[in-house]
């Protein structure tokens, strides 16, 4: 069993690093993304409002006044007031503060925008409350450190589900399937070599890329790499068993593809890879528990963001694995070699 | 005798088609049985059932005498009517491939020379012409050294001279008494190669047994083939059976000699007279009452 289960996995292996663009997109587009990540984040903490200023011949600098001295915003000069007016109006810019006239100064937000609300709360102040200030310390977590588990765990989404569903199915399409039935192999075992052979792939990927972009951008790492490795090969076996158990019987790759893609979309939005659901319906953020990428997010997000260790997030190793297996076990009595 | 494998009552239904209708039949071990029939007659339906690869929608197939075992896929070969193979591996790489599924069987070395594919052995398998790929997928089908080998349409798409190259290769396996059961609709395959054959039409079994049995039971005639310009003959001046064959007649007659002499009387020029003797195209035409489908 397992010479025949090597085999395929070795066969497979080399199908796949003689394929040149096949390859040569695999490894570019970790690539891209490193770039992405370190373009888009690279050069510290970018401001989180835009505020057009309108101050006649005034320079900003001489205007003294406090509220153009906040952290986080980004001031800049305009001259054409109906041209920033149109702006605040289509939310390309939050405020136009209008100092023209020192003597009635006046700003201009749009009612439906939230960054305009804050904004004017912060303008305006709250005058008559007081409050203790208190002062926390500790590493702050960028947006980018709870982006980069997300962004890496949808590259191994997709090239999970689709680069083991396109593979059988294709084969199962081009008679290769068939051929193989016709052998002592079984299903079970070449399933379990194309598992190997993408767990192998998506592993290296993944690694180079966390490393890749670690070194450009920089980013948080509180627990140990080890469960995160742990948090990873899981997930990713639990994709790739999802992505054979829907080629399991598929024959065609335009339907293989349909299926393939209502399983990714709501995943990449309800499994927490660009924003948290906290805030969200409680009966949504259960329903996204069933998602493998879900628990693999979470987990990987518990051990690098909060320190977690293995013991905190095994429920979720236990989902990943209790998933995969199911998946398999549908997918191996499902798996169907030839088509009708 | 019962045989090496035994089909009984075989039938295969689809949703409104019967593929295979209630066929049964022995291959002995050792011999060449050859399914022929056009294409749709059902004949890739029942070797597949006997493959294991389809089920039967009822009827039972034996090998050595029990139902088909665990054991059955090592112990035979097959090739199918098309298939592909793994991209990006070279003819070594496939062949050790599918050696490994197998714990017994003959050597890459050995296999490359069956089926002289020795010069090829480092070359991408996608690069190989029809005849080389045919001979690579009869080594996948030999890499196990089965008893039992199944060529479902091995030589279809191929040119003449990798035809009769693929048929010596196929003498020679059957020189090493592996049976071998063939499917074909080139009747002329079928005769060179078969000890035994079944013609199938509509998913039944039409005839039976020997190529030549089965010829001299159905025929005592021969052909004689003249260009229809050449044929100008007296209506009602032959009695034989004439048949239309495009740019040709064929007469069909008994009495050779007789028919001879009333062309001669009719001053038909003999110049370009061919004799034959039937074949088994004639007889799946004489059987069907229909032209063989490609």
């Amino acid at each position: 069993m397992i010479r025949r289960l090597l085999s395929v996995l070795k066969a497979r292996n080399l199908e796949f690093v003689r394929d040149r663009s096949a390859l040569a997109w695999n490894v570019l587009l970790p690539v891209l993304i490193v770039l992405g990540m370190w373009f888009l984040f690279s050069g510290g903490d970018k401001p989180l409002f835009k505020v057009a200023v309108l101050h006649g011949n005034t320079a900003l600098a001489n205007l003294h006044n406090p509220f153009l001295e906040t952290r986080f915003i980004d001031f800049f000069t305009v001259t054409d007031a109906p041209d920033a007016i149109s702006k605040v109006e289509h939310n390309q810019v939050d405020m136009l503060l209008d100092l023209s006239d020192p003597a009635a100064p006046r700003y201009l937000v749009n009612g439906s925008s939230p960054k305009g609300y804050i904004l004017e709360k912060i303008l305006t102040g709250e005058k008559d409350r007081h409050y203790r200030r208190e002062i926390v310390s500790g590493r702050p977590i960028r947006y980018v450190d709870w982006l980069v588990p997300g962004v890496l765990g949808m590259n191994m989404m997709f090239s999970c589900l689709f680069g083991v569903g396109y593979v059988i199915v294709r084969y199962r399409k081009n008679g290769f399937l068939k051929r193989l039935n016709a052998t002592p192999l079984k299903a079970i075992e070449f399933i379990a070599a194309q598992v190997a052979s993408r767990l192998m792939l998506i592993m290296s990927i993944t690694i180079a890329v966390y490393i890749g972009t670690d070194l450009l951008v920089g980013f948080y790492m509180a627990g140990s790499y080890g469960a995160l490795l742990l948090v990873a090969l899981l997930g990713a076996t639990s994709m790739i068993s999802l992505g054979l158990l829907v080629a399991a019987r598929v024959t065609s790759e335009e339907l293989a593809g349909g299926l393939l893609n209502l399983l990714s979309w709501p995943m990449m939005f309800l499994s927490g890879v660009w924003f948290s659901l906290e805030g969200t319906y409680p009966w949504l953020q259960h329903a996204a528990q069933v998602l493998p990428l879900t628990q693999m997010l979470e987990a990987a997000r518990a051990v690098m963001l909060d320190g977690a260790g293995i013991l905190q997030v095994l429920p979720h190793l236990l989902a990943l694995a209790a998933m995969s297996a199911l998946f398999l076990a549908l997918g191996a009595a499902s798996f169907k070699w030839k088509h009708d | 005798m019962t045989g090496i494998l035994e089909v009984k009552h075989l039938i295969k239904q689809y949703p409104g088609v019967t593929a295979v209708a209630d066929i049964s039949f022995s291959v002995q071990a050792g011999e060449c049985f050859g399914l022929l029939g056009p294409n749709g007659a059902g004949k890739t339906t029942t070797v597949e059932i006997m493959e294991g690869i389809t089920p039967a929608t009822s009827g039972a197939v034996y090998y050595r005498g029990e139902p088909m075992g665990p054991h059955f896929k090592s112990e035979v070969g097959i090739q199918f009517q098309a298939t592909a193979l793994q991209d990006f591996l070279t003819v070594r790489e496939t062949l050790r491939l599918f050696r490994s599924f197998y714990t017994r069987g003959l050597n890459i070395d050995e296999l490359a020379a069956t089926c002289t594919l020795g010069e090829y052995l480092d070359r991408d398998s996608r690069k190989l012409s029809g005849g080389q790929r045919q001979r690579l997928l009869l080594a996948l089908a030999l890499v196990n050294d089965p008893l039992m080998l199944f060529l479902d349409e091995p030589t279809t798409g191929l040119d003449p001279q990798a035809r009769r190259n693929f048929w010596e290769l196929i003498r020679s396996i059957k020189a090493r008494n592996k049976t071998i059961i063939l499917t074909t609709h080139y009747m002329e395959e079928a005769y060179l190669l078969c000890d035994r054959i079944a013609i199938m039409d509509r998913g039944r079994i039409i005839a039976m047994g020997k190529p030549d049995a089965l010829l001299a039971s159905h025929f005592r005639d021969m052909i004689l083939q003249l260009p229809r310009d050449d044929f100008k003959v007296t209506p009602g001046a032959l009695s034989e059976k004439v048949m239309d064959a495009g740019d040709y007649v064929e007469i069909s007659t008994a009495d050779v000699n007789g028919t001879i002499r009333t062309l001669l009387q009719q001053q038909v020029s003999l110049a370009r007279l061919q004799i034959r003797s039937r074949t088994l195209e004639d007889l799946f035409l004489e059987l069907t009452g229909r032209e063989m489908r490609t």
